[in-house]
């Protein structure tokens, strides 16, 4: 589904990505760990399509098709969803509102017709009650004032309404108390299927207790220098990053003087 | 004496005669103050301080032709075009600057409710007019002021009679129908609401076709008498081409609740001049404003509020949104006299900035010389936020639609503070319209 090659990604003449090669294909959950500044959330970005990244080298292909070729708005039509580490605030643009043009835009993307507004409003109370969110705060404006869980709640809530066919979350667990984890676990399962791929990026095993990874990735200066089980987890977390990183630096120069 | 000047003051001696009410000392008074005026000051420039940013040589390179005093020919069915839907009002019409009667529709106006044409009412009942016209003008106006008072002859009158509340708004069409010629008009309005009465009023300036370039030079006067409530609308939407200057005064007496509400989305050049003088105490005005320009226009507000008294209240929200090549103009100043002791005075105008051609210049000023009051004013100047276009964006909805989607949740809030329905759905409608562009739809792979 998703096959990233020799990925270079800079921002301002700044190499952050340096190399990154993934294989993701339809029915897996990858996670991706890695220390703070290694460039996981500018890889999501990057699959998502926001400015400011040059790709100096390397390819990235979505069903076939290259994926940096197509517009932000046609990634998110053709299935990809980024769930944001930080969602926006946007004052005066209601989340049934937002809701409702993005279930429309991917529907005109298809050829279909608008969503009927009685079909669409007993989707949006389904899966506002999938993520435990109450029913006033579809009507608040777009993340504006909501509390860190509750932002991270309501990307899934969008995650959940657009069911893409490739999910990248970024964070979502971060700042969760132990019963937002957990419906936010439960929409990402509800979303598992053969057909769709999930990338959890995340920095802590417990979400994976919830959300049992295929395969564990770990992103280091812009590069994956480990993929395994999910067993992978248990070890980073039993012994960090830094030993590991350390492992495979001297690993990368062994293989530059061979 | 320049030669823009003259021509003006020819085409005056050419019409006075015929004015109405010319005969009526008092009247003729007020025009030939007006006159002396325009003459001594002419059209100002940027040089004036309150005009540094808007420059009228455009207008001052045309010569406009006084409008002809014959009827239009319009009919009501031609008006049906320019409703506003879902709004029910008691409709008062003037095509261009004269009382049109048959196309107005005030069959249904409620005892205690007067609304007709300044010239029938300055033939019929000038007494009644004597005390406010011309009186709530400042006494050194502009040249524009002046040369609108040199020419006053049509406009509405309107009065609401102690402890009316009218039962539907009054809508006041200012239609220019200018077929073609450049036209020079000189709508003069006088509104009295009088003590205890309530009333919505919305002035809309409007013209028949998009090509014609005018000169629209407009007066409105508005006496809010002790405990009256007044909403009301200025919504300027005329052609692309139009050339459109507006003095607005309103005076307020004890305990008057008012808010005007300031639309500008048409003209070429459209400049409003809005005061608001509290001549009591205890009064409360609202000031809600909304500018939109794209291609070239240049829009440009300015607000004057002087609390006389003490304990008035006054909030100001402006807001403006321009595109392409347009330009906007922002200047509210507040005046707190030395008497105006526990005034509280607000100010807000914001602008987005849709393009980087587009250009806003915003002056707040505030004047303290009282010193047991609450005021505070602030203007921003911003584009749309990329965060928040990338993120529609990765939720499917095309870059054009996110643009206009938060373009309009800018305009929101304000809009929000417009009390009445219809113009806020008319505003989205026209958000829209200008902001969309016609083909959303796209092909991806
Ligand atoms: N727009 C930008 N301008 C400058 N530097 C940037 C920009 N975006 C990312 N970076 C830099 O790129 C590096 C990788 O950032 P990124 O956000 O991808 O890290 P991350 O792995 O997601 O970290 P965290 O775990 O803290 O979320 C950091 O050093 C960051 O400062
Ligand atoms: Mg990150």
């Amino acid at each position: 589904m998703l096959s990233i090659k020799n990925l270079h990604a800079d921002v301002d003449n700044k190499s952050i990505l340096k190399g990154v090669d993934l294989e993701v294909k339809a029915g897996e959950v990858h996670a991706i760990m890695g220390p703070n500044g290694s460039g996981k959330s500018t890889l999501a970005n990057v699959l998502a399509g926001r400015e400011g990244y040059q790709i100096t080298q390397g390819e990235v292909t979505y069903n076939g098709h290259d994926l940096l070729d197509l517009s932000v708005e046609d990634r998110a039509r053709e299935g990809i969803f980024l769930a944001f580490q930080y969602p926006v605030e946007i004052p005066g643009v209601s989340n049934l509102y937002l809701l409702k043009a993005a279930v429309n835009s991917i529907r005109k993307y298809r050829g279909l017709d608008e969503m009927p507004a009685v079909e669409f409003m007993k989707l949006i109370r389904d899966k506002a009650k999938l993520v435990d969110m109450k029913p006033e705060f579809l009507q608040r404006s777009v993340n504006e004032g909501f509390s860190g869980g509750e932002k991270k709640r309501n990307e899934i809530l969008q995650m959940a309404v657009l069911e893409p066919a490739l999910a990248v979350l970024d964070e979502t667990d971060s700042g969760l108390d132990i019963d937002a984890l957990k419906i936010v676990a439960g929409g990402v399962n509800a979303l598992r299927h053969e057909e769709r791929a999930i990338i959890v990026v995340t920095h802590y095993q417990r979400l994976l207790d919830y959300v049992v990874p295929d395969y564990v990735h770990v992103l280091a200066d812009g590069r994956v220098i480990r993929t395994g089980d999910k067993s992978l987890a248990l070890e980073l977390e039993r012994h960090g990053y830094t030993e590991m990183s350390e492992a495979a630096a001297s690993a990368i120069e062994a293989r530059a003087v061979s | 004496m320049n030669d823009t000047v003259r021509a003006y003051l020819d085409a005056h001696s050419g019409a006075a005669a015929g004015l109405p009410g010319g005969a009526i000392p008092w009247v003729r008074q007020v025009r030939e103050q007006g006159l002396a005026r325009f003459s001594e000051v002419g059209f100002p420039t940027t040089r004036d301080e309150d005009w540094k940013y808007t420059s009228l040589r455009a207008i001052e390179k045309h010569r406009f032709i006084p409008a002809p005093d014959r009827p239009s020919g319009l009919t009501s069915g031609d008006l049906t075009a320019l409703d506003i839907p879902g709004l029910d009002a008691h409709r008062c019409v003037f095509v261009n600057g004269r009382f049109a009667p048959a196309l107005s529709s005030l069959d249904r106006l409620p005892a205690g409710l007067t609304v007709t044409g300044l010239a029938d009412a300055l033939n019929e009942r000038a007494d009644e007019l004597e005390p406010q016209l011309g009186r709530l003008t400042p006494h050194n106006p502009n040249g524009l002021i002046a040369l609108n008072s040199a020419f006053l002859a049509d406009g509405a009158y309107v009065r609401v009679a102690r402890g009316c509340a009218v039962d539907r708004p009054l809508e006041l069409v200012y239609l220019v129908h200018a077929n073609g010629q450049a036209l020079a008009l000189h709508p003069r309005s006088l509104i009295i609401v009088e003590p205890g009465a309530e009333a919505v009023i919305l002035e809309r300036y409007i013209s028949t076709g998009d090509g014609d370039r005018y000169l629209n030079n407009t007066t409105t006067e508005i006496l809010v008498m002790e405990s009256a409530r007044v909403d009301y609308y200025k919504l300027q939407d005329e052609s692309p081409k139009a050339y459109h200057f507006g003095g607005l005064f309103v005076h307020q007496d004890s305990d008057t609740v008012v808010s005007t509400n300031n639309i500008a989305v048409g003209g070429s050049l459209a400049r409003t001049d809005l005061a608001v003088s509290f001549n009591a105490p205890g009064a409360h005005s609202t000031l809600n404003g909304l500018y939109i320009g794209t291609g070239r226009q240049h829009l440009d507000n300015h607000t004057q509020v002087d609390h006389r008294f003490p304990e008035c209240v006054s909030d100001e929200f402006y807001k403006g949104i321009l595109d392409v090549r347009a330009r906007g103009v922002f200047h509210g100043r507040i005046v707190v006299h030395q008497d105006a002791q526990r005034t509280e005075a607000q100010q807000q105008n914001k602008n987005l900035l849709l393009s980087r051609q587009a250009e806003v210049d915003t002056k707040p000023q505030l004047e303290i010389y009282a010193d047991d009051v609450k005021c505070s004013h602030g203007a921003t100047v911003g584009q749309l936020d990329a965060n928040a276009v990338f993120y529609l964006r990765s939720r499917a909805v095309a870059e054009s639609i996110a643009r206009s989607l938060l373009t309009y949740a800018f305009a929101n809030d304000v809009i929000n503070r417009f009390a009445l329905a219809p113009i806020r759905q008319q505003l989205e409608q026209h958000l829209a319209a200008k902001l969309l562009p016609a083909d959303q739809g796209e092909v991806g792979m």
